[in-house]
């Protein structure tokens, strides 16, 4: 059974079309990137995983069962969501915002005071430093890897990154890159990453999804997305050689 | 002599603040239990919010005198005295408060409720844990404004015999009497500064 199916997924929205016919299947353990340009339907398809969106016409599937079939609360806490800039509460401190989906679970107080502990040593923030700040005194680097963290603490099968890395300088993203694929290493979570950027979508992909203007135009592991001959593969494509023949500047990228 | 004046002015003044306070407490109470809830629900109606918002203004442009004395001759609510004054004083009091629940709930940032949503919280939880300590500044800041206008508003309260500080106002005019006038409008004041400083200093602390 895969971890998340997409069954001939359409979806409007006050009488536009975000996405058509939208049928692939994300294998667990497996790190999906959905690339694509601003529009094309990218962050849309990641929201109708955890059913803040419900398709127009098909079906999501988490976990073998249709997403309007789940109880929303219930499918979302199984669910780690990180957006850009985290989407911390601004009024919690770093230990509250991750202890956050544990405390609604009704974990007991001293299990959620080490497992906050533990993910923020694992994302290299130490808790005693860290756990008693407000998210408006960290830097951005930091803020996104609370919440990395808080989108693990209720250790989640399936986690989504809406270009959680979007709004990074190019050192402090390459290092969260990088983090990523440690922590990726060590957990072994499906994960599905939406990005923009295609240096990152070849660097963090098990498998690169694009979408183009509400179409899944190819499907394929990376070495294979080289080699495509879609016109919206070859446009990413591009902007990858130039980065890559450019001068050296493209971010540290891909070998 | 005039120290018994003080004497007598200085006793029924401790008396007619009492009603005052008494006046301006239910009225905020009252108010503040029909527009924080009824802001949080308008939050996120925005049709209603229109007509309700329209309809708290008009309730503030009524001239408060005037509004005193509509209320007289209504059976039930209307009449000489206390009670009066205080449905009066919460019809002012409706709109600042209402208002600004409404702005501080609409004020929290969609991406904060967004991930609250996504995380799996449902709506009790959002509006306990993320919307109501995010707007809270806010609404204390309704709060505070209604409160401040409360207590100057409620001076003339006195013109329906609902007691107060305005006993001494009312009086004096009539009468002539500045040290009467004063003797009712410097505590009015006070109140009014003392109310403005402690809301003030919530409205901060929960802001931090």
């Amino acid at each position: 059974m895969s971890a998340v199916e997409f069954r001939h997924v359409d979806f409007r929205i006050a009488g536009r079309s975000i996405l058509q016919d939208i049928d692939f299947s994300i294998e667990a353990g497996e790190t999906l990137v959905l690339l694509g340009r601003s529009g094309s339907g990218k962050t849309t398809a990641l929201r109708l995983i955890n059913g803040l969106h419900e398709p127009s016409a098909g079906e999501v599937l988490v976990e073998g069962k249709p997403t309007i079939a789940w109880d929303r609360v219930r499918l979302r806490r199984g669910i780690g969501y990180v957006i850009q800039e985290g989407g911390l509460f601004p009024h919690f401190t770093v230990e509250r915002n991750i202890g956050l989906v544990p405390g609604l679970e009704n974990w007991p107080r001293e299990k959620i005071s080490n497992r906050v502990a533990a993910l923020l040593r694992s994302v290299s923030l130490p808790p005693e430093d860290f756990a008693r700040r407000l998210p408006r005194e960290l830097s951005g680097g930091q803020r996104q890897r609370v919440g990395v963290a808080r989108a693990l603490a209720a250790d989640p099968a399936i986690l989504l990154f809406d270009e959680p890395f979007g709004a990074l300088d190019p050192v402090t993203r390459l290092d969260l890159q990088r983090e990523f694929l440690r922590l990726r290493a060590e957990l072994g979570k499906t994960s599905v990453f939406v990005t923009h950027d295609v240096q990152e979508a070849m660097k963090l992909a098990t498998r690169i999804a694009l979408l183009h203007e509400g179409k899944l135009a190819f499907i394929g592991v990376p070495a294979e997305f080289e080699g495509s001959r879609h016109p919206e593969a070859r446009a990413f494509l591009d902007v990858l050689h130039e980065a890559r023949g450019g001068e050296g500047d493209a971010g540290g990228g891909c070998q | 002599m005039l120290s018994d004046v003080l004497q007598d002015l200085l006793e029924e003044g401790v008396e007619l603040l009492g009603e005052h306070l008494v006046l301006v407490l239910a009225a905020m109470l009252i108010a503040s239990a029909i527009a924080i809830p009824a802001g949080l629900l308008l939050a996120s109606q925005p049709r209603a919010r229109r007509w309700a918002l329209g309809i708290a203004n008009i309730g503030q442009t009524i001239p408060s005198l005037a509004l005193f004395g509509f209320l007289i001759p209504i059976p039930f609510i209307g009449g000489i005295g206390q009670h009066t004054a205080i449905i009066a004083l919460v019809i002012y009091a409706l709109l600042p408060i209402l208002r600004n629940t409404v702005t501080g709930i609409l004020g929290v940032d969609p991406v904060v409720r967004d991930s609250a949503v996504a995380m799996g919280m449902t709506h009790t939880q959002i509006l306990r844990m993320v919307e109501l300590p995010l707007a809270a500044p806010t609404i204390i800041a309704g709060l505070r404004i209604a409160t401040v206008t409360t207590v100057g508003t409620a001076t003339i309260a006195a013109a329906i015999g609902a007691g107060g500080l305005g006993v001494f106002i009312f009086r004096g005019i009539a009468s002539v009497d500045k040290l009467q006038i004063l003797a009712g409008a410097v505590p009015a004041a006070l109140l009014a500064l003392a109310a403005d400083g402690l809301l003030g200093w919530l409205e901060k602390k929960c802001a931090r």
